[in-house]
């Protein structure tokens, strides 16, 4: 208990004056403060909000390591194709951690350190508490990239994205957009050739590109807008032995991770399963559209129309976006009708997105931006139906 | 200033600033976006739109008390029309690869707030001199945003400055291009330029606290 009581003292001893809120954060985050959130977006939570953010951090652990191995396993088994035959087999070995963990954790660290950084120099600078709301974001943002991305450019996405995303609309719980995706957005837009092909989905493959032992990491999406045929099998979907950005690809964690935040209703289920729903309605769209003939087998888009409705549900970032973004709780639709609505639109555009740009496979991060500005709109329109059915009601009964 | 009163500079120097144009009025942002990913058009841009609005502002200033209120808007119309015609054809003749690349954002300075704005707002009611002022005002004001935004946009998204490559060369890996850089793509996005401006007026309103609104 040392250390709590040291944190405590010092808490005290610099409270009201320019550096305590920094003393507040590491306060609070290493040990249950004595106060609830009183404001914001999450007030109807009865914890303090950083207790909130640690469980969606939990959550996103087993995805974090699963990343770190996967990140060496791409690797290994993009040099050596027999390592595929036998994912497990090779599998959990040192190898695969060490390289994992030298690529994973300085993006980690990198985007603690420099959006934390920023969050500080706020808190100071319009002198109140700092907002807990990068803890989450700034786990989110490793693992939402591609393995490759130099430092400095996540560093210039993370100083956007918590400056434009986040502060200048008032700091947390007041913004619009999701900061994460937001950060993602910039990468993708910024350094188009960073985020997107197939030579960055697995470490090495950018410097190796050109020479006579080349590996390609193309994801599974890839390959479908070529109209190609993926090498991996449904499990290896499932599970998660394929690339993609660093923490996105095991279905199977991922879910995990859904249950978790649903048991302890920290996110909301309402949304997942809308999404989910979504996504099914625009994959049976498109299958019918193959079914009916109504597009040629040498379309650009058939490869990826084509492709089993609920394949989508497991390959690309998908479920990782619908389950850790999507429930955002700032940034999503706030009432439950109009979380339905927001969900199903998240999951139905996404596909609409991976179809028809075949140049960027995946959807779920610009599906997800775009419902974030619907959001407030949903709301309104919700409770407005509200007011009126209710007005209604009164009539009848006074009539 | 002995060249001009007190009063005259206010004309000029008001818009740069506190009165701008584009960061205050929030006018003139359509081409503001459009045609800021280079340097050079932003200058070609900025310097246009100022020959327009200082004339205009003469011609309409000189006409104030001829023009029948009921037609003014169709009267301005048609004079700011001829002037954008004079110096499109002015900038084919003497500046043919710009032209193209400013294409139709030439053309639609006649559609830009900031000129209909000032002639209604201003030279309607003031002799030519004071216009004329007005006028060079108002479109260095809208010029300075131009500028600054080219500048950021060119810098970071193309490496260049008025076309010379002043980080170095991103094929050949040279200057800063050598230790990993790479060019912004996003800056070069018109949403980016959207971006910069909502900087530009925000680092404005935290150093001039009377200009937030309620």
């Amino acid at each position: 208990m040392g250390l709590k009581q040291n944190l405590h003292k010092l808490k005290e001893k610099y409270a009201g004056t320019k550096m305590a809120p920094a003393f507040n954060a590491l306060h609070t985050f290493l040990y249950t403060p004595n106060e609830t959130t009183h404001s914001g977006s999450h007030v109807r939570v009865v914890d303090d909000l950083k207790r909130t953010m640690n469980t969606v951090i939990m959550a996103l652990i087993p995805c974090l390591i699963f990343g770190i191995f996967n990140a060496g396993y791409q690797h290994y088994a993009a040099i050596d194709n027999t390592l595929r035959l036998d994912p497990l087999g090779n599998f959990f070995t040192w190898d695969n951690f060490m390289l994992g963990a030298w690529k994973v954790l300085p993006l980690v660290i990198v985007s603690y350190v420099v959006g934390l950084g920023v969050e500080f120099i706020f808190a100071i600078i319009k002198k109140h508490e700092v907002e807990e709301g990068y803890l989450v974001t700034g786990m989110l943002v490793p693992l939402i990239v591609p393995i490759d991305i130099p430092l400095w450019m996540l560093t210039v996405a993370v100083i956007f994205g918590v400056v434009i995303g986040k502060e200048v609309f008032g700091g947390t719980g007041m913004n619009i957009l999701n900061p994460a995706l937001t950060i993602r957005a910039f990468l993708f837009f910024a350094y188009p050739t960073w985020m997107s092909g197939d030579k960055v989905w697995v470490e090495g493959a950018q410097a190796m590109a050109g020479q006579p032992d080349a590996i390609s990491g193309e994801t599974i999406l890839g390959t479908l807008a070529a109209n190609g045929h993926p090498v991996y099998s449904l499990w290896d979907m499932f599970w998660g032995f394929i690339p993609g950005s660093v923490g996105e690809t095991s279905t199977f964690l991922i879910l995990l991770g859904a249950l978790f935040l649903i048991f302890t209703k920290i996110g909301s289920w309402r949304i997942m399963l809308s999404a989910v729903i979504g996504a099914i309605a625009m994959g049976l769209i498109f299958n019918g559209v193959v079914n009916a003939g109504w597009i040629e087998n040498g379309s650009k888009f058939y490869g990826l129309m084509n492709e089993t409705w609920w394949h989508h549900l497991i390959i690309g970032g998908l479920a990782f976006g619908i389950v850790y973004m999507a429930t955002d709780p700032v940034t999503a639709s706030q009432t439950n009708k109009g979380k339905w609505i927001y969900g199903f639109f998240i999951g139905f555009i996404s596909i609409m997105i991976r179809v028809f740009n075949p140049a960027y496979p995946e959807g779920v991060m610009l599906a997800i931006l775009l419902m974030n500005v619907f959001a407030p709109t949903i709301d309104h329109y919700v409770v407005q139906g509200n007011v009126r059915k209710r007005l209604k009601r009164l009539k009848v009964k006074t009539a | 200033m002995a060249l001009l009163s007190k009063k005259d500079s206010r004309l000029i120097l008001d818009p740069l600033a506190d009165n701008n144009p584009i960061t205050i009025q929030v006018l003139g942002i359509c081409s503001a976006l459009a045609i800021t990913a280079q340097l050079k058009a932003s200058i070609v841009m900025a310097l246009s739109v100022m020959v327009v609005l200082a004339v205009g502002n003469v011609v309409i200033s000189l006409l104030r008390n001829v023009i029948p209120g009921k037609i003014r808007i169709i009267a301005q119309l048609i004079i700011v029309a001829a002037l954008v015609i004079i110096v499109d054809q002015v900038l084919k003749a003497f500046a043919y690869e710009l032209s193209k690349q400013l294409s139709v954002f030439i053309g639609l300075i006649i559609t830009n707030c900031i000129i209909m704005g000032r002639f209604e707002a201003f030279a309607l009611a003031n002799k030519p001199w004071r216009s004329f002022l007005d006028g060079i005002g108002n479109a260095a004001g809208y010029g300075l945003i131009l500028i600054i935004v080219g500048f950021f946009r060119e810098l970071l998204g193309s490496g260049t400055l008025l076309g010379f490559k002043v980080l170095g060369d991103p094929i050949a890996k040279t200057g800063l291009y050598a230790f990993g850089y790479e060019n912004n793509g996003f800056m070069l996005l018109s949403p980016m330029a959207l971006i910069v401006i909502g900087i530009i007026i925000w680092v404005q309103r935290s150093r001039n606290k009377t200009l937030i609104e309620e």
